[in-house]
């Protein structure tokens, strides 16, 4: 008796059952089906975040202050800034942009606001990958004359100035009233901020009227520098210079430690994909966790089914059946239980992720190759695992015995 | 034919005649502390093409006899020669291909597979004995067609009488050509008519050359048989042949 025979005497005995069988199939359905929707979302939050990590721009090096190390003061200055712009010092930089920035009340037209005003350089804009739609962003003259002008997220534009068109209007930041000249590109909230809604002021001008900090030698503060490396094969070149110049600027000693952190986008990109990754492999985990579950369920019907079809074992064993042909038979039951249940699950899974995806914004669900093929072959591997005992017991039964069973 | 699966030896050595040789079978049951002995030393001869009766008191170890026989179930202690085999101390697999190939079996209760066809039914030895699915049905076919079922082929059990039924179990059991046919009680769940009539299927096989041993209570349906062996307490008390075995 060859396989296919063996498949299709399995399939005869599920069909003869059809309710029993559906039933049994629905804990690796629910097992499979839960693999694939949480796999699905985990495998998109990660593309979610990569990509909104390089929205941000490309081959950046974030500088922000160490605060264990500052002693208590904000680190880096303006001075900072143009010292890594000079490229005999920076020559692997091809861009350094500054902020700081904090949340505002701001007024306009009656309307009251709080949201995250930001002051940064001329060139933040290019740097951050920002498109000023309407207007202009700032020069460096606007920096230099601490010119009180701002360019504007779209969200805050609407919200402040409604339907009116928000070139040439004024908002009153600090008590101070401001003429926007600028309106961003609508962005998306990214993780943490949404630029949509800050206002960015030139830098001079923050740092004089609303966010007065000094550095430890009395430079007044700034928060971030985003410097951009000429290329992503010269970043770890570009981390070196600027620990060099910053030190060199901050006069530290060679045996004291940096006042300053540096993070690259690529370590940015790494260390959330290595959160993302963890959190799919535990979704998927849990998941693989109702797959056993729903393996147990096959093989409690499968020992239920074997004691059922004693008297069927013992006519097949009384004219000719070998221990082989019983074990394949029900154990092929057992597999094509969860190899159905396995594609079934399949199906009802994407489905789930994709009906999610509805809810969840910009996040949307990717449902790959390796995550079927590995939910496929996983249930397959139950059908086996739980159906083996089940299938053993039937071909061990001795004939004599299991014709007499009633 | 089938002939062709059965190993050379079994062939070679059939041309004496003999089918069936017991040497001093028992058979013996742990019950608890106690064992029941179903067969206390069983000897006797069935020669090829023989129609026998068993016949014998309940308990006396008619189905347990029949079941060795048959390579259902092995002999606690003795030597049995089927066709010319040793078969006493055969593997699982080993007696299932004997089973197969040699004897066909036809049980009181029918014994059919529930919801299934009778042409699958007929059909399923042979799958076992590794036919293609042709060959298979036409050679089912074939068999239902010889016990007169050629127009219920495609009957389950619960859509046939018991008559049929039990005459779809002699079908499955010919469907290999078989060189024995066992029947315990065939007639055992059918009322008079139908009983005669599958003795009369009965003494038609044997004509063409079957063997048949078949246990049976009623003494009109022995009166089928060419050789009636009574057996008593596991033990044959009169082998039909004139000459008895004393328990001594
Ligand atoms: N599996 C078993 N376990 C224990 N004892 C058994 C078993 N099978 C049979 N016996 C015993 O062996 C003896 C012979 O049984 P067997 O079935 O061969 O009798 P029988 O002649 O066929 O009777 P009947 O005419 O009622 O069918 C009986 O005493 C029975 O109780
Ligand atoms: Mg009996």
């Amino acid at each position: 008796m060859n396989l296919s025979e063996s498949f299709l005497t399995a399939l005869d005995a599920l069909l003869a059952n059809k309710l029993r069988a559906v039933l049994t199939m629905l804990g690796v359905i629910i097992g499979v089906a839960a693999v694939i929707a949480l796999v699905s979302i985990g495998n998109g939050l990660d593309a979610f975040i990569t990509g909104e990590i390089q929205s941000i721009g490309s081959n950046l090096l974030f500088v922000t202050t160490d605060s264990e190390n500052s002693g208590g003061y904000p680190a880096l200055s303006l001075d900072d800034v143009e010292a890594l712009s000079d490229p005999f010092n920076a020559p692997a930089l091809a861009a350094v942009s500054a902020e700081i920035g904090g949340q505002q009340e701001v007024i306009a037209y009656g309307i009251n606001e709080r949201t995250a005003v930001n002051g940064v350089t001329y060139n933040y804009f290019d740097v951050n990958n920002y498109v000023v739609e309407l207007g202009n962003g700032f020069l460096q003259s606007d920096l230099d004359t601490r010119a009180r002008v701002a360019v504007i997220g779209p969200e805050i534009a609407e919200t402040l100035f409604g339907d009116t068109f928000p070139i040439g209007e004024s908002v009153k930041i600090g008590g101070v009233s401001y003429e926007v000249i600028g309106v961003t590109e609508a962005k998306g909230e990214s993780v943490g901020s949404n630029p949509d809604t800050t206002i960015f002021v030139p830098l001079s001008t923050a740092q004089s009227r609303l966010y007065p900090r000094r550095t430890r030698t009395g430079e007044r503060a700034i928060n971030l520098i985003t410097a951009q490396a000429v290329s992503e094969n010269q970043t770890d070149a570009a981390i070196e210079q600027i620990t060099e110049t910053l030190r060199d600027q901050h006069g530290i000693i060679y045996a004291s430690d940096d006042d300053f952190t540096i993070i690259s986008q690529t370590a940015l990109l790494e260390s959330f994909s290595a959160i993302t990754a963890t959190l799919t492999l535990f979704l998927g985990a849990v998941a693989g966790i109702s797959l056993v579950v729903g393996g147990i369920g096959i093989m409690n019907i499968m020992l239920v089914s074997v004691t059922e079809r004693t008297r069927e074992i013992g006519i097949r064993k009384a004219i000719g059946a070998l221990r082989r042909d019983i074990l394949l038979q029900f154990l092929i039951e057992s597999v094509l239980l969860s190899l159905i249940g396995g594609i079934i699950g399949i199906v009802l899974g994407a489905s789930a992720a994709f009906a999610l995806s509805n809810f969840l914004g910009e996040l949307v669900p990717t449902v790959d190759l390796g995550t079927i093929v590995m939910a496929t072959s996983f249930a397959t591997a139950v059908g086996v695992i739980f159906g083996l005992y089940p299938a053993w017991r039937a071909s061990n039964l001795r004939p004599i015995e299991a014709l007499r069973y009633e | 034919m089938v002939a062709q699966t059965i190993p050379a030896t079994m062939q070679a050595r059939s041309h004496n005649g003999r089918m069936i040789e017991l040497t001093n079978i028992t058979k013996a049951y742990a019950m608890g502390t106690q064992t029941v002995h179903a067969l206390r030393g069983v000897n006797g001869t069935i020669d090829r093409g023989e129609f026998i009766a068993i016949m014998g008191p309940s308990g006396s170890g008619k189905s347990t006899l029949m079941n060795i026989i048959g390579c259902l179930d092995t002999p606690t202690a003795g030597t049995y020669i089927l066709d010319g085999v040793d078969v006493s101390d055969m593997t699982d697999d080993e007696q299932a291909r004997i089973r197969n190939r040699m004897v066909g079996f036809v049980f009181q209760q029918f014994n059919l597979l529930p919801r299934t066809t009778a042409l699958k039914q007929v059909a399923l030895p042979l799958m076992y004995a590794g036919f293609g699915r042709s060959e298979r049905l036409e050679r089912a076919k074939a068999a239902l067609e010889q016990v007169g079922l050629g127009d219920r082929i495609d009957h389950k059990p619960d859509e046939l009488s018991g008559g049929q039924q039990q005459r779809v179990a002699i079908a499955r059991a010919l469907a290999t050509e078989p060189s024995i046919i066992l029947a315990d009680e065939p007639t055992g769940a059918l009322d008079t008519q139908t009983g005669e009539d599958i003795m009369a299927l009965f003494q038609e096989l044997n004509d063409q050359g079957i063997t048949i041993v078949m246990v049976t209570h009623d003494p009109e349906v022995a009166q089928c048989a060419q050789r009636t062996i009574q057996i008593r307490d596991g033990l044959i008390v009169d082998d039909g042949r004139g000459q008895a075995e004393g328990d001594a």
